[in-house]
């Protein structure tokens, strides 16, 4: 098996050698040997010269065919390798280390599956495939327009080099296991034994893979200087389809710290997760300012370099993780892989360089601005907070390293560090998502400001004050003092400026359901629809940014978190906010893969019992560890957030430690909503109706296009 | 201006002082003055803002419970888990509780929050503050995101005023340009046919 294996992967990195190599030189030929124009067709061919052009252009156009068929065999290839390490897996196979080192005999089935990726080899070869997948999607869809197709089939090629390279020669993970073979494995680290784990990072790397794609057909649209805005509306899906990956992969990664870790969070600023966040960032304000290039033709320069940071901060996250350079909790670290990450960082840097500054020219915006006031405007300032997000995560990432190499000492950068400087940001960043959907392009006018605004304004003004003035026993949110501390503050404003961005976007669908409700006279929420469904990607978007908010609101209810420790004996009292936690019992239990020891505590609210939880901490056999699963009760005011944290050494009386995690549901909440719309900006729009004379006993007129 | 015993004190003559510098002359020409009119509110505003502030920031400073959880939300724990000292829930940590006990000794004893601050850097070394000081290098932390805001902001004013004087498009022979109202009332024709 593990022979079979390793010879997949090297068939595969020499496809991707070919595809790679075979389609440059195809691609050179048919740059030299272009098709003669009309008039000169005939005449061309006729003499020898004509004969040799025409005949390396068919060469070099079959030559590119059979790069494309390797780079599709190419996923066969990776797609068998994976198969076999899966099948290695459930068939306890300890002759391979990697099986022995992630997996044990005890471990359920679908956690021997998602082995593939809980390890750094199994976790690169699962990169490489859905590399690979990608590519072979793209090599399938190469009729759209077979030139471009062609360039960015080189550059996932090139990319593909490099992960297989890595698994060949550095990271094996059919490599064979010195000595006897044990007879059980260590076992998968008990914090990646949580269903959510065996969707997380394929999530993750489906996003982080995934901006490679329109990362190839930026390259290669600047490489062939591609006339017009084509290769923006060709990956427009691709981005989105990465981006709603990459949202998913993030926001399951805090979801499952939150479940799984114990310490009553979900976003720790580890750089691990500070790396899948920089690639999102720049990812949103991609998104964002590729609409002022298909409509308006400007901001191309800055939307090649977007695209390229952005897949570049995905590769850099990967080498920071497993370079060790970087010290996190997470188990990638210290391994020698990092040299080969930083060696393709800078030749991909220096390629993209090199023919940025080759075909430049050719990026030239075709419009000019009219006024600070407009759609574009507000779009130059989202890009600029949103890199400077990216910025700020991505210097308080290396400023540990930075101040070591300066001063010799090493500093924590935590949490502290980011509220005081990314929340301002993030706020700013707020309000222009209220504002900019609103202004026009080109030009807006101050009476369309002000008649837009005033009632969002003033209903955003009117929640804030409702909060400040209402008593705190309502609820987390309520009776806030921004005075009392900054943190209310920051609440306070975040709230405050959620409700404006959701007033704006509830705004925008009413005023455009009623025209169309006017104009057909259906009902106002069947208008709406009919709104969305006609400019999905406008109101598929601010379905988004309504998603966004809500994440933002539940992100505002950190400043009212609590918490409380206490060793509970049978029928001990825990009070904490409007809890109370009476201990029935703690009692242990025994399973093939994992002892585990969990309280019963019986829950109370207003003197009455509304539940029972179970916090449980487990001893994971195979890998001699501990791991606590918090049990959780989710409201939407707040969660009430468990965890066994063990036992007393001297009574053997459990101790709880109880969370009271304010709006923590908001957060899930907003996600869901976020990839709606998402999926709604995916769906095509409905045609336009035709705009014809109505006859004059007609009393309602057809609506024209949107 | 000096007035009264101490003007006398001084041996001055005194007398009343000329119409243009007395006090309810001075009081009506600031007044009739806008600009300085605005100044002296600016200042009364400015002073009002820092009273607040300071008002603010002393809110519940006293409280060794308040103070306690927010050092102790400062601070790391040193066993190599990367959290919060508070936040820490290794049970069996060899460090965090440790730590809290100090912190808590610290605080009801009435030790200030630097002072707290210098002793735990001075025994676990700097990377037990969970983020850099406002002191010599580690201030760039700070400075440089908000330079990058206000160079980046100020980038975008320039890119926006260079791409408003850029010359507009050439048009065919025989059309002229369309500006001011003529462009406002094609531009509200447009609106009216195409808003949703």
């Amino acid at each position: 098996m593990a022979e079979l294996g390793s010879f997949a992967l090297l068939l595969a990195l020499a496809l991707s050698v070919y595809t790679f190599l075979a389609g440059i030189v195809a691609l050179i030929f048919q740059n030299r040997s272009p098709i003669p124009a009309n008039g000169g067709a005939r005449s061309a061919l006729a003499t020898p010269a004509g004969n040799l052009v025409t005949l390396l252009r068919r060469g070099s156009e079959r030559l590119g065919e059979t790069a494309r068929r390797a780079g599709i065999a190419t996923f066969a290839a990776v797609f068998l390798a994976s198969v076999l390490l899966v099948i290695c897996a459930f068939h306890d196979d300890f002759s391979i280390a990697y099986i022995f080192h992630h997996s044990n005999r005890d471990l359920p089935g679908p956690y021997k599956f998602a082995v593939l990726w809980s390890g750094q080899e199994g976790s690169l070869l699962f990169w490489s495939l859905l590399l690979a997948a990608y590519g072979f999607v793209l090599r399938l869809r190469y009729k759209t327009d077979p030139r471009l197709f062609a360039y960015a089939s080189v550059v996932l090629a090139g990319v593909q080099i490099f992960f297989l390279s890595l698994l060949n020669f550095a990271a094996h993970p059919f490599a064979i296991m010195q000595g006897t073979i044990p007879a059980d494995g260590n076992g998968l680290n008990p914090l990646l034994q949580y269903p959510e784990m065996v969707i997380h990072p394929p999530m993750l790397y489906l996003g982080y893979v995934g901006f490679t794609v329109p990362f190839a057909f930026a390259l290669g649209a600047l490489i062939m200087k591609y006339p017009g805005e084509k290769w923006i509306h060709i990956t427009r899906r691709w981005t989105m389809v990465t981006w709603a990956f990459l949202t998913c992969g993030v926001f399951l990664g805090a979801h499952w710290a939150y479940s799984v870790l114990g310490w009553g969070g979900y976003w720790g600023w580890d750089p691990v997760e500070n790396a899948s966040l920089m690639p999102w960032l720049t990812g949103t304000a991609f998104l964002h300012s590729v609409m002022m290039q298909e409509k308006r033709g400007m901001l191309k320069m800055w939307n090649m370099w977007l695209v390229f940071a952005t897949f570049w901060l995905a590769i850099l996250g990967t080498f920071l993780t497993r370079s060790g350079i970087i010290s996190s909790v997470h188990a990638f670290a210290q391994s020698s892989i990092g040299e080969w990450f930083g060696w393709f960082l800078l030749i991909t840097f220096a390629v993209f360089v090199v023919f940025f500054f080759k075909n430049k020219s050719h990026l030239r915006s075709e419009h000019k601005l009219e006024s600070l006031v407009s759609r574009e405007s507000s779009f130059l300032f989202n890009n600029l907070l949103f890199v400077l997000l990216c910025f700020t995560v991505l210097w308080g990432t290396w400023f540990p390293k930075i101040s070591e190499l300066v001063q010799g000492n090493k500093v924590t950068v935590g949490a502290p560090f980011y509220n005081r400087v990314a929340i301002p940001v993030a706020l700013l960043l707020l309000i222009l998502t209220a504002v900019g959907p609103l202004l026009a392009w080109r030009k807006t006018s101050l009476e369309s400001l002000k008649r837009n605004f005033m009632w969002p304004t003033l209903g955003a003004i009117a929640v804030a004050v409702f909060l400040m003035i209402t008593p705190q026993r309502w609820g987390s949110a309520f009776g806030l003092k921004p005075w009392q501390d900054i943190s209310y503050f920051y609440s306070l404003m975040a709230i405050a400026l959620s409700v404006l961005v959701i007033l704006t976007v509830a705004s925008e669908f009413y005023r455009g359901g009623r025209v169309i409700s006017k104009h057909t006279g259906q009902g106002r929420f069947a208008s709406m629809v009919q709104l969305t469904h006609r400019n999905t990607r406008r109101y598929g978007g601010y379905i988004v940014h309504f998603g966004v908010v809500v994440v933002i609101i539940g992100f505002a209810g950190a400043a009212f978190n609590q918490d409380k420790e206490q060793e509970m004996a049978n029928g001990d009292k825990m009070n904490i906010g409007p809890y109370t936690l009476i201990c029935r019992s703690y009692t242990d239990d025994d399973a093939p893969n994992y002892a585990s020891e969990w309280a019963i505590l019986d829950v109370y609210k207003g003197g009455k019992q509304i539940d029972t939880m179970t916090p449980v901490r487990r001893f994971y056999k195979a890998s001699q560890q501990t791991s606590t699963m918090p049990d959780i009760r989710s409201t939407l005011n707040e969660d009430l957030y468990l965890v066994f944290e063990g036992l007393n050494q001297d009574n053997g009386h459990p101790i709880i430690k109880a969370h009271l995690n304010a709006l923590v549901m908001w957060i899930w909440m907003g996600v869901w909503i976020m990839l709606i719309g998402t999926v709604v900006a995916l769906i095509p729009n409905a045609p336009a109706p035709i705009r014809v004379p109505a006859p004059a006993r007609l009393e309602t007129a057809p609506v024209t296009g949107d | 201006m000096l007035e009264g015993p101490r003007c006398q004190m001084l041996g001055l003559r005194i007398g009343r002082r000329p119409k243009h510098l007395r006090p309810e002359t001075l009081e009506a020409k600031t007044n009739s003055n806008p600009t300085k009119r605005l100044a002296r509110h600016r200042r009364k505003a400015a002073q009002t803002i820092l009273l607040c502030a300071a008002v603010f920031a002393l809110v519940g400073a006293g409280d060794p419970a308040t103070r306690f959880n927010e050092i102790g939300h400062q601070m790391m724990c040193i066993c190599g888990c990367n959290q919060i000292l508070l936040e820490c829930n290794h049970i069996g940590c060899p460090d965090s509780d440790g730590m809290r006990n100090e912190l808590m000794a610290a605080v009801s004893r009435g030790d200030s929050d630097s002072l707290v601050e210098q002793s735990f850097v001075q025994k676990y070394g700097p990377t037990v503050l969970a983020a850099p000081t406002a002191k010599g290098f580690d201030r760039a932390a700070y400075i440089i995101p908000f330079a990058a805001l206000f160079f980046g902001f100020g980038m975008v004013v320039l890119v926006i005023l260079a791409w408003k004087n850029r010359p507009a498009p050439a048009l065919a022979d025989g059309l002229r340009p369309v500006h001011g109202a003529e462009l406002e009332q094609f531009r509200d024709q447009a609106r009216k046919e195409t808003d949703l």
